[in-house]
């Protein structure tokens, strides 16, 4: 299998779907001549041309909506929002717009459009540009949610997405997209709602998606010294959720840690939490933790701004606490 | 010739706003007997706006987007009123199967896409599905109405950029009400002439008197043609009035018994009937058979909204994803 990058494995799936199928477009800041702000866009412009990939003004609000009209009207339309933090501009048209349009036309209309950018915190770049909003997305019904953590799940889930019929929000990170992996040189497609387990264990199953997978699996193989072998369940799709995966994981393991680099309050994670401890609360041994972002604006210090993040140390702590050896 | 023409013309139009004018009067009447809830936009005094409009199009390439105060529009598009009815009294056989209500009329094989709620919010989708249909390269336009609140939306100003730097194929139709909601817009409009707004992105602005129809078709009809020809963006101005509040809610007292009874004098309905009568098109007699036939559409639809089904409860969780 060939190595490549997240940011390769992300432009590859564009490219392949663009070439596949002439109703999709790619469309946002940057996009087309400067060959996308992260370089995920590289090269499009040059072969599907001005028509095709398409460089906006600095305008999230009205290229997400036009993204989304033009979905309506039969395109399939990627918009790439430079980062997630400018989404917020746009986030009227995604929450009234692409994800009600179906519900409150009684199904006449579906609107396959992608969103997509990095989500998440970066380095050093404080609290406006160094978010984690993955909550706000999930929370509205009419969305479909993905995050990938390897280059060979981007690739896969991002051809998926494309392909939908409906609105999806798809999550990748500033940290994430020098990553290498090995990506199939066949076809294959990442189908929504189903969690991957990175590791398998026994006595503890770790719960997340994105960027802390890496974490988590840090954070396994440093428990492994001390004879704690935990599940790590990278959830991919975060809406749907694959809730059985997490359920046969839970009930193996008896024990549960969720962690999510968004805020605590109404989170992935504190649903996710949530759903364990109805579903599996006979199986529990222990109190199911919660690892997450601090509960504050991120600050620019570096040292400040890591410890406001969950890391492998955390997740470490986290399991030694509801885990004894 | 020509002149049976402009008969034919004249009747349609007549009809078409009258059919909107009774709807209206019913889906008021029906607000009252709590037959209809919620919000309660309606178009009476502005329908020679959408039908002068619509008119103009052809419905089998074009698309049409409006906000909130859907009704007219809609059936201008050629909906037909049992299901728009029917979808004011949130039934099953409704046009959005009840889950929309007044402010979401659908129709998308008619290309009527919506009845949007949010204040501007329909200004980019328009663009959207101009994009959409250069794409295609059907030849059709987008044609998005929207009223004077919305043109201080930043959606608005983000738009209508895009539309003139990638020349989509799409008329903004600002129908001025003088009110967004209870505010004059003259109180809040650092610029009154809205046609400066349009052509402060280089699209080429109109403006036109939005009660008299004949002039609406007219002014449309060659922008339209001139949109085709040219593939550019254009923007409308048309001046109308609402008679009723903003909303069912609204007894509409910011504004002068003088002010209304001005508009009044300029009703649309009333000014095309006179005009056609001067002209020998109709008289009294034809202009009661024809709003008779238009009263008997509305009552059928409202048997039709009484008559139909509740949804089912299993269909709250319908239709959320494709």
């Amino acid at each position: 299998m060939a190595v490549i990058t997240f940011r390769e494995a992300l432009r590859q799936a564009i490219d392949e779907e663009m070439e596949r199928d002439g109703d999709v477009i790619i469309l946002g800041e940057e996009v087309a001549q400067y060959n996308g702000a992260y370089k995920v866009t590289q090269g499009l412009l040059e072969k599907y041309g001005e028509k095709r990939v398409i460089d906006t003004p600095i305008s999230e609000e009205g290229f997400t909506g036009i993204g989304i009209g033009a979905a309506m009207a039969g395109l399939r339309p990627v918009v790439e929002w430079m980062t997630f933090n400018f989404s917020l501009q746009a986030l009227d048209q995604v929450y009234n717009n692409a994800a009600k349009m179906r519900y409150m036309s009684g199904g006449q209309f579906s609107v396959p459009v992608v969103f997509r950018g990095p989500n998440g915190p970066a380095e050093f770049l404080a609290a406006q540009h160094s978010q984690a909003l993955q909550s706000i997305y999930c929370h509205c019904p009419g969305l479909l949610v993905m995050a990938p953590s390897t280059p060979a799940d981007a690739k896969g889930m991002l051809k998926t997405a494309i392909r939908n019929n409906n609105p999806v929000v798809f999550l990748e990170s500033e940290l994430m997209y020098g990553l290498r992996g090995e990506v199939p040189e066949k076809e294959y497609l990442i189908p929504f709602g189903s969690a991957d387990i990175k590791r398998y264990g026994t006595d503890v199953t770790i719960i997340t998606f994105s960027k802390p997978v890496k974490m988590a699996l840090d954070a396994a193989t440093e428990l492994s010294k001390n004879g704690i072998e935990a599940e790590v369940i990278d959830l991919r799709s975060l809406r749907p959720l694959d809730e059985q995966t997490i359920y046969n994981s839970v009930k193996k393991t008896n024990r549960c840690v969720v962690v999510d680099e968004a805020w605590p309050y109404a989170s992935v994670g504190s649903h996710v939490a949530f759903l364990v401890s109805s579903i599996c609360f006979d199986y529990m041994d222990a109190p199911i933790q919660l690892v997450c972002g601090e509960d504050v604006p991120m600050p620019y210090n570096h040292e400040l701004e890591l410890a406001a993040q969950p890391s492998a140390a955390k997740i470490v702590e986290a399991v030694r606490g509801i885990v004894s050896n | 010739m020509q002149d049976t023409e402009n008969k034919t013309l004249q009747i349609r139009l007549l009809k078409r706003m009258l059919l909107i004018r009774r709807f209206e009067e019913a889906a008021a009447r029906m607000y009252g007997l709590r037959k209809i809830g919620g919000f309660c936009h309606l178009y009476i005094g502005q329908e020679a706006a959408a039908v002068g409009v619509i008119e103009t199009l052809d419905m089998k390439k074009d698309y049409v987007l409006t906000a909130y105060r859907d009704h007219g529009t809609a059936i201008a598009c050629g909906m037909e009123c049992g299901p728009l009815m029917a979808e004011l009294y949130g039934k099953e056989s409704g046009c959005s199967r009840g889950k929309g209500g007044s402010m979401h009329f659908f129709d998308r094989k008619r290309h009527f896409f919506g009845g949007n709620g949010i204040v501007g919010a329909h200004i980019p989708l328009a663009a959207g599905v101009g994009m959409a249909v250069r794409h295609r390269k059907s030849g059709g336009c987008a044609v998005c109405f929207f009223g004077d609140g919305a043109i201080h939306q930043g959606s608005f100003h983000e738009t209508l950029n895009m539309a003139k730097i990638w020349n989509l194929p799409v008329l903004y139709i600002c129908e001025n009400n003088r009110y967004g909601m209870g505010t004059d817009y003259r109180r809040v409009s650092s610029v009154t002439d809205f046609k400066a707004a349009g052509a402060s992105y280089g699209i080429e602005s109109f403006s036109a008197n939005g009660m008299d129809v004949l002039e609406v078709c007219g002014i449309t009809a060659g922008i339209i043609k001139k949109m085709r020809s040219e593939n550019t963006p254009a923007f409308l101005e048309l001046k109308t009035y609402r008679y009723k509040g903003h909303s069912m809610s609204d007894p509409a007292r910011y504004r002068s018994r003088e002010e209304l009874d001005h508009f009044r004098d300029q009703d649309p309905i009333v000014m095309l009937r006179a005009s056609m009568e001067k002209d020998g098109y109709i008289n009294e007699e034809q202009f009661k058979k024809i709003d008779a036939e238009v009263k008997k559409v509305v009552d059928d639809s409202l048997a039709f909204a009484e008559e139909s089904a509740q949804p089912s409860p299993g269909s709250l969780y319908e239709d959320i994803l494709a």
